[in-house]
């Protein structure tokens, strides 16, 4: 094994499609007009030394090494600056040269520390490298006069010494080490779009700062790791590398947080993970990356995870380890005796959508051929079962319509119910560099996101509703472009059915659905909105991106169709550039949908009552399938409060803390007879389990996740699993001790039949993956490379269906008692429930939630920044500290839901989609007011966890 | 003149960020407003500049200390600034500047204890052909002599 190498080019490729030949040190080369002379040499083979230039940003010309000389013209120009043109001849090594890049590096080394043997970056060091390349040997000026480099000279204090910054809790800034080439400045605004880093002062007096000379934790950098990456030298240097050294080999993989689904490599020594650094080929994230992926996977080796399986008969008693045999044993044991006192019905399981498409493929296997029902749901339940819906009935396919690199096309965005910035960071970075490059924006959503304005971002229009009146917004957009004549006819004509837009037509235009109509109950100035309509239909290529403040709502499958209809009727899909893209949550939920996740849809979307269907598989596994859909979450929940069903297989979920209405989920949990938690840690839900099995990670375990783009990438072992068994393992194993006789090897073989069962996985599989890197389904005989971008020639299920979307308020409404709207969201350094990044250095940045209120409605009740406040809705009530911005609009408040300890879903309610029961955590009436500390059920709470978290024989840790 | 004002920094910033930042690349000429406003940049306008601008807080304080003429706290009541470049030092330069030191008591980059003269190098001010060179509070003196030297100290001292 070895490291996966990358090849830098020194400069960004060329998209120009005009070819153009010229010779480099006497080889003939055919490059795309606009490529620099540095990356045609390279792309030949040829490397010119460089220091300031790397592929992931523009050139700079600063460094003056990588200079050559052009037969014909004056002077040395520098490779990274000059393209390329037809007949040119380059030489980049002559005598000439040779003596001035010499004299360039010994300039660098008389201000560069000597310590190279003890040096972090040691190995892995550019300057070295280039020191080497252009063999310097001695530096006539020494090593005495004016520096950066010491902290003392001759004993006299050196006020050019900076300390070492090492606040950033991921990677450390050394300035004497650095050269100033502004890689990092550059990355952080090309890249990631931050502009947190600046070159402060002039000439000798040069260096990186973050913000205004601040520590890099308190500057806007949010620590994406874009810099330490694009650094050169170890001046900044990840703490990992630093403790552990370099590593010896890496193994590409995909990151296991959002749905961007970004490819990493995992840089290893022996079994120990070095750090994680984005993958230039990883197709999502075009070697990108954020905080979470590149640094927050601590929680692998964190001391909370468990390790054994454990048991207990009720959950008041404390856990008892036992042997893995023990457990299965337990499981069947009672799931059984359930089956047969209660019915069939009685028991069912969750599949997670943070486990790899075989996982969980296995999983849903196991509830439909082991237990004999279809008593199988995910997560998605409640974040995009409304996607799921709302596209396979205007589209016919139940995805995303794009691929991220088509955001690289598009004119006109709208981001609807997303924050990608804190959400999806790597999206929102790619998204950031085409607005800059000109394309516009439209944000519709309560909160002032940073997408609304952010350091050269600014959106051409916001839109800040009322939380729950996203239809009545699109419709009204849609009102506009039918009234105004601005919709794509040809297109409709083409790709549509008519008579269908017709009729959506006649009812968007209806004089109700007029932006002026409804300004009274969505609170958007009508203007603003006919301007945002008028700016998406004539815009050129528009695409739409929406997350969970869209799916969320008690319409939520609505929006998503209205989305769909205002996408068709401007004629944006089917191309680059445009497309319905919702922006999945987490690593794998599109793939637990694929994977046959929900009651009613065996894998690949295909209603459990088609007999064809039921038939592919009943033939392959052996037994005669339930043409009945089963429970959905809810309904479990429901059925056990009822006394009707009594045992829950939950593989990675924590359903009491994602879940809406707490109460509910912990009253129903406790009605069960045997809740069975496959976890990485002892989760809120496995408060109220009476079986643990520990999960892995991951990093210890084969498999593919696909993202929101319908990519499959393949995830890939580079540690043994600490618990001894991979998750696809444990559930084989389960279903071994009840009775199926299974006997995968491996989880490619689990493909094989997810390949061999799923027409639009056809040709999936590990060969054809490692092959192609990833690919985007549908991948079969019609599209042997996969689909990037959908319904290219047409629509999937023919002809692109307009659907009718009235606006109907949700029954969650404001009152005296509770007059203030409370929707939730994420941060950027915490990931969902937290479990995983809680258990990182990423609390530096959010240590707990805090409720966001608008200074006018913190007056009225006197509350002031910082202070404990009481959030009650009409299901329950909790307490935090508060936040006083204008961030949200004045009536609308807002919380992230990351911290147990915090409960937000104690206050959501149990409304939800009409069609997927997707919960309404989006809009919650409550009322805020001064608090002196925890609520009574916060006290509760905390004691139950505690003590159902015991071990026996285990001291409890001292907190 | 290097006038002193206390009072609320933030809102007055904002009054000369509206007022300017429609003009095309209008950092710089802001900057020089606030300058003339308070005497030096105060920190604390920088984030109120970027946000204002749709800039970052880095781009800001990178151009702040890019120009030696942009103050991180107030100078003296007049500034006094002697050429420090190639023709001025030939043409003894280097003579008035330790003359003018000794005058005031002080060294480059100092202000006199009475807060009347801040003392700065400039390198260069265009006016090579009257070498050596100084400005006074914004109004150059070629030819300086030793007098001429005397003559601007005992100015800047009243």
């Amino acid at each position: 094994m070895s490291l996966v190498p990358e090849i830098d080019y020194g400069t960004p490729a060329s998209r120009a499609e005009k070819m153009v030949t010229l010779t480099i040190d006497g080889n003939e080369i055919t490059v795309p007009e606009g490529t620099s002379i540095m990356r045609a040499s390279m792309e030949a083979g040829i490397k010119v030394p460089k220091l300031c230039a790397t592929d992931m940003v523009d050139a700079f010309g600063s460094c003056r090494l990588c200079l050559v000389e052009i037969e014909g013209r004056n002077g040395t120009p520098a490779s990274c600056t000059t393209p390329v043109a037809p007949g040119l001849v380059v030489h980049t090594q002559t005598g000439r040269l040779k003596d001035i890049r010499k004299g360039v590096m010994e300039l660098y080394i008389s201000d560069h520390p000597l310590d190279c043997l003890t040096c972090a970056a040691n190995g892995d060091c550019e300057l070295q490298d280039m020191a080497g390349a252009v063999g310097l040997r001695d530096v006539r000026y020494g090593y005495e006069g004016d520096n950066h480099v010491k902290a003392r000279n001759s004993g006299e204090i050196n006020a050019k010494w900076m300390p070492k910054d090492e606040s950033n809790p991921y990677f450390t800034y050394d300035p004497s080490k650095c050269i100033v080439c502004s890689r990092c400045v550059r990355a952080c605004e090309e890249v990631q779009g931050t502009f947190a880093l600046t070159i402060e002062g002039r000439g000798f007096g040069s260096r990186v700062s973050p913000g205004m000379h601040e520590h890099f934790v308190d500057s806007e950098c949010v620590s994406c790791g874009a810099c330490v990456q694009a650094c050169p030298t170890a001046t900044l240097t990840e703490k990992s590398v630093i403790d552990i050294g370099q590593p010896e080999h890496s193994v590409v993989t995909t990151c296991a947080y959002c749905g961007v689904g970004c490819s990493f490599k995992a840089e290893m020594r022996g079994e120990e993970l070095v750090r994680m650094v984005p993958w230039k080929d990883g197709q999502a994230n075009r070697g990108h990356s954020c905080v979470k992926g590149r640094f927050a996977y601590g929680y692998s080796t964190h001391k909370d995870r468990i390790l054994n399986p454990m048991i207990r008969e009720k959950i008041s008693d404390p856990w008892r380890e036992v042997t893995w045999d023990e457990a299965y044993a337990h499981v069947a044991a009672e799931f059984r005796r359930i089956q047969y006192q209660y019915g069939r019905d009685s028991i069912g399981g969750i599949t997670s959508s943070r486990c790899t498409n075989e996982e969980t493929y296995l999983v849903q296997k196991l509830i439909r051929a082991g237990f004999g029902n279809n008593n199988v749901d995910t997560c998605a339940r409640v974040c995009h079962s409304p996607t799921g819906y709302g596209l396979g009935q205007t589209f016919g396919t139940s995805a995303g319509t794009q691929n991220f690199d088509s955001v690289e096309h598009t004119d006109v965005v709208i981001v609807i119910g997303a924050n990608p910035t804190d959400g999806h960071p790597v999206f929102a970075s790619r998204l950031k560099k085409r607005l800059r490059q000109g394309a516009k924006l439209i944000v519709i959503d309560p909160r002032r996101t940073e997408l609304v304005s952010s350091p050269h971002i600014k959106a051409s229009y916001h839109l800040p509703l009322k939380p729950g009146t996203n239809v009545a917004v699109v419709t009204a957009l849609a009102h506009v472009i039918v009234t105004e004549g601005l919709y794509d006819e040809r297109f409709i004509r083409e790709r549509c059915d008519w008579s269908e837009f017709e009729d959506w037509a006649a009812f968007v235009a209806e004089p109700r659905h007029s932006p002026e109509a409804i300004e009274q109950f969505t609170g958007v100035d009508p203007e603003t909105l006919r301007g945002a309509a008028r700016l998406f239909a004539t815009g050129g290529n528009g695409s739409i991106y929406y997350g969970l403040g869209v799916t969320e709502h008690s319409q939520g499958s609505t929006t998503v169709i209205a989305i769909a209809n205002l996408a068709m009727a401007t004629g944006n899909i089917g191309r680059e550039g445009v497309g319905v893209n919702p922006l999945r949550g987490q690593n794998n939920v599109q793939g637990s949908c694929d994977m046959g996740s929900f009651p009613h849809e065996l894998p690949g979307y295909r209603h459990i009552s088609d007999d064809a269907t039921r038939e592919i598989f009943e033939k392959l596994w052996g037994v005669k399938l339930n043409n009945e859909p089963g429970l959905r979450i809810p309904n479990m929940l429901d059925a056990a409060v009822e006394g009707t069903f009594k045992g829950l297989y939950i593989q990675g979920e924590d359903i009491l803390q994602s879940d809406p209405d707490t109460k509910h989920v912990s009253a129903g949990l406790a009605a069960m007879e045997c809740v069975v938690v496959q976890d990485l840690f002892l989760n809120e839900t496995a408060n109220y389990a009476h079986v643990f099995l520990p999960g892995s990670t991951f990093l210890e375990k084969d498999g593919t996740f696909t993202n929101a783009e319908r990519r499959i990438n393949r995830v890939r072992r580079v540690m043994t699993p600490k618990n001894g068994y991979a998750d696809w393992e444990v559930t084989q194993n389960l279903a071994q001790a009840m009775g199926l006789n299974w006997n995968y090897r491996h989880p490619s073989e689990i493909m094989d039949e997810i390949a061999a069962t799923t027409p639009s996985f056809a040709l999936v599989s590990y060969d054809y993956l490692e092959k192609m890197g990833s690919v985007q389904w549908p991948c079969n005989e019609k599209s042997p490379q996969g689909s990037p971008i959908m319904h290219i020639n047409g629509f999937v299920r023919g002809k692109g269906k307009f659907i009718r979307t009235e606006y109907v308020a949700t029954d969650e409404k404001t009152g005296p008692r509770f007059p203030l709207l409370l929707t939730t969201g994420r941060v950027l350094s915490q990931y969902n429930v937290g479990a995983q990044t809680r258990r990182t250095e990423n609390v530096v940045w959010h240590e707990e939630d805090r409720l966001e209120i608008h200074p006018h409605d913190a007056e009225n009740r006197g509350i002031r920044d910082g202070d404990w406040v009481r959030l009650a809705s009409r299901a329950g009530e909790t307490t935090l500290r508060a936040l006083v911005t204008d961030r949200v609009a004045t009536g609308v408040v807002y919380t992230t839901f990351h911290h147990p300890t915090t409960q937000a879903n104690v206050i959501t309610t149990d409304f939800s989609d009409w069609a997927t029961n997707c919960p309404e955590y989006k809009v919650t009436a409550v009322q805020i007011s001064p608090s002196n500390g925890p609520s009574d059920w916060q006290i509760e709470y905390d004691e139950l966890a505690r003590r159902s978290r015991r071990i026996a024989g285990k001291l409890e840790a001292a907190e | 003149m290097n006038v002193h004002v206390t009072g609320d920094i933030g809102a007055r910033t904002l009054a000369i960020v509206s007022d300017l930042k429609g003009l095309e690349g209008p950092l710089l000429p802001i900057l020089h407003e606030i300058q003339a406003e308070f005497g030096y940049v105060p920190q604390e306008c920088l984030p109120v500049i970027a946000a204002e601008l749709n800039l970052s807080r880095a781009e800001v304080h990178g151009v702040v200390t890019f120009y030696h003429d942009y103050r991180d706290h107030p100078a003296g009541r007049h500034v006094l600034k002697l050429c420090r470049a190639e023709a001025c030092q030939s043409m003894g330069g280097d003579e008035i500047a330790e003359r003018v030191k000794s005058l005031l008591g002080i060294d480059f980059h100092q202000t006199t204890l009475d807060g009347a003269v801040t003392l700065e190098p400039i390198y260069c001010l265009g006016l090579c052909s009257c070498a050596p060179a100084a400005m006074l509070d914004g109004e150059v003196h070629g030819r300086v002599d030793a007098d001429l030297a005397r003559e601007l100290v005992a100015e800047a001292r009243r």
